[in-house]
């Protein structure tokens, strides 16, 4: 096991037996380790797979749906394929790796993917007024999302 | 699970992404024929461009979208065209003029000149799109009131006027004046990413046009058939509006219709699609 890795495993630990972290982790202060992963959950409150799927689909949250098909999802129309299908995501990645897709997809794929960061404020330049200085998802609701994709195992 | 195992991970994740090129939604391979004549909307690009082929947004619409722009009676943009006729006869102005008194008949005066807009403007210092050039001629030579953005004669005139070039090649001009430079500043601007969400015209345009982002089947994002008639909206769209909508939905504050950015993307994206037959007005979902 990688340093991170063992992190992981301690925080959930931690997390498991009681709160240990005063609020969210801030934006600019997710860690990103070598292998890129972010091991660490960004809130104390664990990940909510049901909210994680609404957040999936809503145009509003998370959106993932306009890029990623997902049969599990076939309640919902439009599915896109800009992206891989994510059918089986949590049996090719862990939830480490997972969460820092979703914080910032940009340290994983490199500068140049189309999928936005969810959780960073390394974004594009004329951010409208409303959005400035906020993330597209909450430190929660990436976890939600997280868990939810953690459900994805076929 | 061991880091090796991670970084394959993350390489399986890339080429994951890469293998569904081979499995993306094409363009519909079809003819465009309005009133017995074929457009071209699927040609060779030129060599010094970023595709291989230039291909009309026509193609990656749905078959009764198509066909609705191939009939020009069933053609909800027609309707359009026919108030811009009124228009270009109508006198307004302190000087009693229309366009058609320094115009004529603009089924020949026009023919073929809306397919070579943007056009570098000397007296202006900058290149102007039709709607310009209409908002001069109304200040200049009618004395009447310029157009207002996306007022509803503005789009009605330019569809018409553009209509009298349907079929013919779209091709600018970049050596006059300082286009040159006007498309490099639009170059940059199509490159460049906007918004909470962080994404340039290229990401969408370029990058994945083929591939569905949910409903929407995406395009090269070519402008030969603007202002075009949209479905969804239920009436015409004109360029600087798509723009605009674009741009936004990046959550990003946009430019204003005719600013200096987006009159140099107009220019450079017009560049993009050369070749390609003007359409207007194209039906779009
Ligand atoms: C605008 C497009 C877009 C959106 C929106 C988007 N993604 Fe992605 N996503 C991609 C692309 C494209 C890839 C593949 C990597 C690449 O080519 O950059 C990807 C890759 C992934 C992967 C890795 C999949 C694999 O099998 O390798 C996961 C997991 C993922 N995205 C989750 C999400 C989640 C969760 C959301 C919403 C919170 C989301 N994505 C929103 C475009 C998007
Ligand atoms: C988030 C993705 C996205 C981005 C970024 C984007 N567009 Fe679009 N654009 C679309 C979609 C979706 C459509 C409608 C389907 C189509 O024709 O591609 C569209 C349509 C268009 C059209 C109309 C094409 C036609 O045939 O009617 C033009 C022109 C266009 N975009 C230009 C641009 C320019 C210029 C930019 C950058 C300023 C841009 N777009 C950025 C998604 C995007």
């Amino acid at each position: 096991m990688t340093k991170p890795l063992v992190y992981a495993a301690l925080a959930a630990v931690l997390l498991g037996t009681g709160p240990v972290t005063a609020g969210p982790v801030e934006p600019g202060n997710v860690e990103f380790a070598e292998d890129f992963t972010v091991s660490a959950s960004l809130t104390d409150e664990a990940g909510d797979p049901a909210e994680g799927r609404k957040a999936f689909a809503d145009r509003s949250l998370g959106n993932c749906l306009a890029c990623h098909a997902v049969t599990e999802m076939s309640d919902q129309q439009f599915h896109g394929d800009v992206g891989p299908s994510l059918d089986g995501v949590a049996e090719r990645y862990d939830p480490a790796f997972l969460r820092a897709i979703v914080v910032n997809a940009k340290h994983v794929f490199g500068e140049q993917t189309i999928m936005p960061g969810f959780y960073t404020l390394e974004v594009g330049v004329d951010v409208a007024e409303k959005h400035q200085g906020k993330t597209i998802l909450s430190a929660q609701q990436v976890e939600d999302v997280v868990a939810y994709l953690t459900t994805l195992t076929d | 699970m061991g880091k090796n195992k991670l970084g394959l991970a993350a390489a399986a994740g890339l080429t994951a992404s890469l293998a569904l090129g081979s499995a993306y939604s094409e363009p519909v391979e079809d003819k465009l024929v309005i009133d017995g004549r074929e457009m071209t909307t699927w040609t060779e690009a030129p060599a010094d461009h970023p595709f291989d082929e230039l291909i009309s947004g026509w193609h990656y619409r749905t078959d009764e979208t198509r066909a609705l722009e191939a009939d020009s009676f069933e053609n909800p943009g027609m309707l359009y065209v026919e108030r811009g006729e009124e228009i270009w006869n109508a006198v307004d102005g302190a000087a009693g003029k229309s366009c058609a008194s320094c115009h004529q008949d603009a089924s020949e005066t026009m023919a073929g000149v809306g397919a070579s807009y943007p056009k570098w403007n000397e007296a202006a210092g900058k290149p102007y799109n039709l709607e310009l050039q209409i908002n001069e001629c109304r200040v200049e030579q009618m004395q009447a009131e310029p157009y207002k953005f996306d007022a509803p004669e503005q789009v009605a005139l330019a569809t018409f006027i553009k209509h009298q070039s349907l079929g013919e090649p779209v091709e600018i001009d970049l050596a006059e004046g300082d286009m040159q430079k006007w498309w490099e500043r639009g170059k940059d601007r199509y490159y460049l990413r906007t918004g909470q969400l962080n994404m340039a015209c290229a990401t969408c345009h370029e990058d994945y046009n083929g591939r569905y982002i949910r409903a929407d089947h995406l395009s090269q994002g070519n402008v030969n058939g603007f202002p075009t008639y949209r479905l969804n909206t239920g009436g015409m769209v004109s360029l600087h509006n798509r723009f605009r909508g674009c741009i936004r939905d990046t959550r990003a504050e946009f430019p204003a219709a005719f600013s200096d950015d987006l009159m140099a993307l107009e220019v450079y994206v017009t560049w993009r699609g050369q070749g390609l037959s003007v359409e207007t007005p194209a039906v779009r979902q």
